[in-house]
């Protein structure tokens, strides 16, 4: 049976309904008296893609393709779409997405409400600079929505979280590429303080960068930088291997913790940087994690929680330093960190959370008090270095560092469906109701 | 690039394994209830390679218009290479039970459709010496269980009457499959709660794909239905009939 969760499996959150969509036309207007969102593949992190006590709509039947224009490289489909189903059909014609997250099992729906980002943000922007137009069944009836038309929803609805309504369709505007493959170089750094100056550097050379750093306790943030750029074609590699493995059920507890982990991360850094530069395919550069099918389930019953905050240039060094000491004095680790640039490019969004700064990405697994602690110590920094902090990641952040972190919420608010809501919304606007 | 006729062509199974002969850039004409699902599945398989797409709306249980539709498909498409018959009902076997009506509708959707269509499309595929006649059949057509014998014996006599169409079509080089899924879970199963034994659709699309390929004559898909349903044919019926199935 499909179990509604997201993906941190914390917190639990059960729909008094949900309703499978399978074809737009036929889709009936709300008449429950309950509030309804719309959940595609479920990988939000927290209870932003939850509507406790509400109904869930299931838009993952609506995954038909519309239309392809494969000269100009437009494209059209239902919500429910995969960005894997489009890298499918649309890397063979010699098109990719200009934005691509860690994984690719997200529905097209769910990267317009997150405006999710990829490591290419500096020359790409986010998602929701890419969308041409789509099309929003609200309670008030059917809105088609771009920058000239409906321009005002067009904003509220990227980045939007699901509130302003059901996104049936949209048309992206893809980039062209020559191979599907991947030129990748790791270069390592000793300290959280030398990754950002590093990732500053390589960010004005190379189109994708990412770093993975060690944030257990005692770290100073020891970590490997990848670089990575689209390949000419006639670069040889390997092919991907095609199945993927599957972690069948919910591990135990102890199975991931912080001797297992060091020693994962001892070897994962003197792997990358042995490799050296190679061309690998875009499959595993972008989505190592998609190899391991419910990876989530590693982290045991008590599931994780994943803090992502976004810190302005000038002070993310000192700012991300004193969270390694957070973490170092609380012994309580993150078992994968990674880090990110975002550049000038303007998100489109009322409520986008992509803005210039450095980003970092902490996964916890979850311990109750002591992880919430953590995390408000770790809100406290960023509100105060003019951050913010990733929804689609959140399951904790309390009203008032929403605010601090959103300050269009309330111009926002005024688009939000009345029939539709999230726990994530509830929460962090106090309305328990 | 094959040809291909689809019946029940917005069915869950037909719309996946339709996806997987878009890739390689198959005709297709494509017959369901509902016109506008029709469009939608139409634009998906174009978008994914089809050279071409047709589609037709008609309630199968109206017989007179079978001729017609495999001339018109034929028509369209310039000849049929593959021939999917993919549409059925799942009836409410208590309604049907309380009403012949409710029975006879069901044992028209789901079995005298189908041999009407198959009549037709038999006679063109024989002159012309080729082509595949591809059936969605059921396990559920091996016994009659108490939990859904009308689905079950209209199934049970689809099966039969394709086994004949095989025995008399070999001679003239056409194929003909008999495709028995168990339970999968689609739009026609929704009401079910799905456990281990449970299939999806994108799965038995690409058995039925493979089976063509290999000019096979019948499949259990998934495979293992194969040895389920040896042990559930065996069982004394002085037993079965006590059970609960």
């Amino acid at each position: 049976m499909k179990r509604y969760e997201s993906w941190g499996r914390y917190p639990a959150a059960s729909p008094v309904r949900v309703e499978v969509l399978r074809w737009v036309p036929e889709i009936l207007p709300i008449t429950d008296t309950e509030t309804v969102l719309a959940y595609g593949l479920g990988r939000s992190q927290g209870d932003s893609c939850l509507n406790d006590g509400g109904v869930l709509l299931d838009t993952s039947p609506l995954n038909r393709f519309i239309a392809f224009d494969a000269n100009q490289g437009t494209l059209t489909a239902e919500a429910g779409v995969t960005l894997a189903q489009i890298l499918d059909l649309i890397v063979p014609q010699g098109w990719f997405l200009p934005v691509i997250p860690g994984t690719k099992h997200v529905t097209l729906g769910g990267a317009i409400a997150n405006d999710i980002h990829g490591k290419n943000h500096r020359t790409a922007g986010s998602f929701g600079n890419h969308v041409r137009e789509f099309t929003l069944l609200r309670s008030d009836g059917k809105k088609i929505c771009s920058l000239a038309q409906n321009a005002d929803l067009f904003a509220a609805t990227i980045g939007g979280l699901g509130l302003t309504g059901l996104i049936t369709q949209a048309t992206l505007q893809l980039k062209r590429v020559a191979s599907p493959w991947i030129t990748v170089n790791s270069v390592p750094f000793t300290t959280i303080a030398e990754g950002i100056a590093l990732i500053q550097a390589q960010s004005a050379q190379h189109e994708y960068v990412v770093g993975q750093f060690d944030a257990l306790p005692n770290s100073r943030g020891k970590g490997v930088l990848m670089v990575g750029d689209q390949a000419p074609v006639d670069s040889s590699g390997q092919t991907p291997k095609g199945k993927a493995i599957t972690v069948p059920f919910v591990a135990p507890n102890w199975l991931l913790n912080d001797l297992d982990m060091r020693a994962f991360n001892w070897w994962y850094n003197r792997h990358q940087v042995h490799l050296g530069q190679r061309t690998v395919h875009y499959t595993p550069y972008f989505f190592p994690l998609d190899s391991i099918n419910y990876w989530n389930r590693l982290y045991g019953s008590r599931g994780f929680v994943q803090y992502q905050p976004v810190v302005p240039a000038s002070r993310a060094g000192e700012v991300y330093a004193k969270i390694l000491q957070l973490i170092t004095t609380a012994r309580h680790g993150s078992y994968l960190a990674s880090l990110k640039l975002f550049g000038d490019k303007k998100s489109v969004g009322m409520l986008s959370w992509p803005r210039p700064g450095i980003v970092i990405a902490l996964d916890f697994p979850f311990k109750g008090e002591q992880t919430l602690k953590l995390l408000e110590e770790c809100d406290v920094l960023v509100r105060e270095a003019g951050g913010a902090v990733y929804p689609a990641k959140d399951t904790r952040m309390s009203a008032h560092s929403f605010q601090a972190y959103y300050p269009r919420w309330q111009e926002f608010s005024r688009h939000i469906d009345p029939r539709f809501s999230s726990s994530f919304w509830r929460r962090v606007t106090n309305k328990f109701a | 690039m094959p040809r291909i006729l689809i019946t029940g062509a917005a069915s869950a199974i037909a719309q996946a394994t339709a996806r997987l002969y878009a890739k390689d850039g198959a005709s297709f004409f494509l017959t369901d209830l509902n016109a506008q699902r029709l469009g939608a599945v139409a634009k998906d398989l174009t978008v994914r390679g089809a050279k071409a797409v047709h589609i037709k709306a008609l309630d199968l249980n109206d017989f007179q218009q079978h001729e017609a539709l495999v001339a018109k498909a034929k028509q369209q498409l310039g000849e049929i290479d593959i021939a999917l018959i993919a549409h059925g009902t799942l009836p409410k076997q208590k309604e049907c039970e309380a009403s012949w009506t409710a029975t006879g509708r069901e044992l028209s959707t789901n079995f005298l459709s189908a041999a009407s269509l198959l009549t037709h499309l038999a006679n063109d595929f024989a002159a012309k010496k080729a082509g595949t006649i591809a059936v969605i059949s059921s396990v559920a057509g091996e016994r009659g269980r108490q939990s859904n014998y009308v689905y079950g014996s209209a199934k049970g006599a689809l099966t039969i009457f394709t086994d004949g169409l095989r025995n008399r079509l070999s001679k003239q080089g056409v194929r003909v499959l008999t495709i028995k899924p168990g339970f999968v879970d689609t739009p026609m199963t929704a009401e079910f709660k799905k456990g281990l034994l449970w299939a999806q659709p994108e799965s038995i699309a690409r058995g039925i794909y493979k089976a063509i390929e290999r000019r096979q004559e019948k499949i259990y898909l998934p495979w293992f239905w194969r040895y389920i349903m040896i042990v559930i044919r065996n069982i004394p019926e002085r037993i079965f009939k006590n059970l609960q199935l």
